[in-house]
């Protein structure tokens, strides 16, 4: 390792603490908030628990979390199994049209969600899928699976075909190739662009808030609407438990997968 | 354990013929290697017996069944990567042991041919190891007890030692001449080293564009090429060419040398190759001509120190010739010195027209 110049190294660890100042500062404070007896953010701070137990009485919000977890869940499946495959498929063979379904797979990441939103909802609306849950999660996994195919064929890059070759050398057939050597060789990818898919699902509220129907919403949109009526430090509860939940999710998976690291 | 016989296999890649029409036969347990420059189709021809690519014309049959339409994975081969290949998220053992398991093997018969395999190869003390913990050498030795513990009909090996250093790689040069002659299979052995190729093989066949040149021991080649590319390309050679009279080929107005007893040459244009290890040098006094000995004079231009053995430039009057000279063979011979050069006429190989 190179080892940088004392006054750069100040200057970079002054960077780095100001970046994680930014990130983390308003988190915090939210999170502390959440535990503060004064609904107006009022100093001095007077620790409670009110808010969680008033979250636990709000079916609403509750509702909406399940549902966002539902369709977070079912689209990182969806996704990273559709992604996956896409991407093997891209890999492996050359078939007619192969560049231009590539190029075609960039734009949508570019497209602002408030236009694919808007698309969407006129196609869903015309072909009669209509709007609901089952639009939404449609709609998500859509929105997803260019990200999952981006990252896994970005890992797939650096993985040998000989790898194949030699699997096939020695008796196996494709499915066991697959099976055995290529998906544990990219699984850190795959993983990652799971991530990526749970991310932009659950992250989701312009293409879900027009998708969405009054029963049938998820956290954002249902976040949205209480703060249109009103704020109350409930929010600030339930998005400290998203946050930690997020947060350890995202820890866990990359201690596991080494991200970056030769495993 | 079996015979290829590979029969007018062509394969033409967009435009350009990789491999043209090569019929080469390679006999049950016998070690070939396929010589050639790069491009020269090696690969490609490898790939076909491999079943990786299939040809345009031509078959290939091991054991007398066809099998240019068996895809690789039915053909019952071994194959060993210039990068080794090993499968990264498993250890050696499971390297090994993955032929064995796809086929359905499982328990002791899988772990005892397991363990057999990896102790042909000297590498039973690593087998716990994962394939990032191993030297260069010691994965080539993996990959190659992987490739032969399921029991090949044919073992193919593509560059398999080009990644090593020099030292390391006469070693495993030696060690995979042993482990082929103890396991028997039939190996072909794809290189663009000549000096691996003359020690490793039982017999070498030369590739040049797309086209077998040349197929036959590595001492058979090396005596007698059949073509100028075959005289250059294994071992270094001098080329000398003129006309052919009364049995001695005219290089030019004033040189003549000897042609080999019994050459019957047609009058006309004829090359001859002569290997520079069979050409003395000797200091030769200025200014006397037409002595007998010397074929051909010269003047020394370089001279080209290697340990054991020295090589000597020698500029004949415009045309360049080479004489290596083993340490303690002969005088000190000096930049710049005029020097006669002299060889056996039966040393002078007669080069068919291209
Ligand atoms: N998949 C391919 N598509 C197009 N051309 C190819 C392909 N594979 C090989 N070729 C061409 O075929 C010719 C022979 O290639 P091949 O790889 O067999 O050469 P080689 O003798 O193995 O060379 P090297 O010593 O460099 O490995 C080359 O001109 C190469 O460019
Ligand atoms: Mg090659």
């Amino acid at each position: 390792m190179i080892r940088a110049p004392a006054f750069l190294s100040g200057l970079g660890r002054f960077y780095i603490g100001l970046v994680l100042v930014f990130l983390y500062l308003p988190l915090i404070i939210m999170a502390a908030m959440s535990f503060n007896a004064s609904p107006f953010y009022q100093l001095p701070f007077e620790g409670t628990t009110e808010w969680y137990a008033a979250l636990a009485q709000n079916d609403g919000l509750i509702a909406a979390t399940l549902n966002s977890l539902k369709i977070a869940v079912m689209t990182t499946i969806l996704a990273t199994v559709l992604g996956t495959a896409a991407s093997l498929a891209l890999f492996r063979y050359e078939f007619r049209g192969k560049r231009v379904l590539q190029a075609l797979l960039f734009p949508p990441i570019a497209i602002p969600w408030l236009i694919s939103g808007t698309a969407m909802l006129i196609f869903f609306f015309g072909t009669g899928i209509g709007r609901g849950l089952h639009a939404i999660l449609l709609g998500h996994v859509a929105l997803a699976l260019p990200y999952v195919i981006i990252v896994v064929s970005a890992r797939l890059q650096t993985f040998s075909k000989d790898l194949e070759d030699a699997a096939a050398s020695l008796g196996a057939s494709s499915w066991q190739t697959t099976r055995k050597v290529t998906l544990p060789c990219i699984a850190p990818g795959i993983v990652a662009g799971g991530l990526f898919a749970f991310a932009v699902s659950f992250d989701q509220f312009v293409v879900s808030y027009f998708l969405a129907t009054p029963g049938q919403t998820t956290l954002p949109v249902e976040i949205y609407a209480a703060i249109r009526k009103g704020f109350t430090p409930e929010i600030n509860a339930v998005s400290t438990i998203i946050i930690v939940f997020s947060m350890s999710l995202m820890l866990v998976v990359s201690r596991f997968f080494r991200f970056g690291g030769d495993q | 354990m079996a015979r290829v016989e590979v029969q007018n296999v062509s394969l033409t890649f967009g435009a350009h013929k990789a491999v043209d029409d090569v019929s080469i036969a390679f006999e049950d347990g016998g070690f070939y290697a396929l010589l050639g420059p790069s491009g020269s189709g090696k690969t490609t021809l490898l790939r076909m017996i491999a079943g990786f690519e299939f040809p345009d014309e031509g078959s290939i049959r091991i054991d007398g069944e066809a099998v240019e339409n068996v895809p690789v994975n039915r053909r019952r081969i071994g194959m060993v990567f210039q990068n080794y290949a090993l499968f990264p998220n498993m250890s050696v053992e499971a390297n090994v042991a993955f032929g064995l398991e796809v086929r359905g093997e499982t328990g002791e018969a899988v772990r005892r041919a397991v363990a057999e395999a990896l102790d042909l190869v000297q590498l039973g003390a690593l087998a716990k190891r994962r394939p990032h913990q191993l030297s260069g050498g010691q994965r080539q030795r993996v990959a190659l007890a992987r490739a032969i513990v399921t029991k090949p009909r044919v073992l193919l090996l593509d560059e398999p030692l080009s990644a090593l250093d020099k030292a390391l790689r006469t070693d495993m040069q030696v060690e995979l001449k042993r482990i082929q002659r103890e396991v028997g299979v039939t190996t072909i052995f794809v290189t663009h080293d000549q000096d691996e190729a003359l020690s490793i093989s039982d017999r070498i066949g030369i590739l040049k564009d797309g086209r077998i040149v040349q197929e036959g021991a590595p001492e058979e080649i090396y005596d007698r090429p059949k073509s100028e590319f075959a005289a250059t390309f294994l071992g270094e050679a001098n080329i000398l060419s003129g006309e052919v009279s009364g049995g001695r080929l005219q290089l030019d107005a004033t040189t003549a040398i000897a042609l080999p007893q019994g050459t019957n040459a047609a009058p006309g244009r004829l090359r001859c190759a002569i290997r520079p290890e069979r050409v003395r040098i000797a200091a030769a006094p200025t200014g006397v001509n037409g002595d007998r000995a010397g074929q051909l004079r010269g003047t020394v231009v370089r001279r080209l120190f290697s340990g054991s053995a020295s090589t000597y430039f020698v500029d004949c009057t415009g045309r360049e010739m080479k004489a290596i000279v083993q340490r303690g063979g002969g005088a000190d011979i000096v930049v710049g010195s005029p020097v006669a050069l002299d060889w056996d006429p039966a040393d002078l190989i007669p080069l068919p027209a291209a």
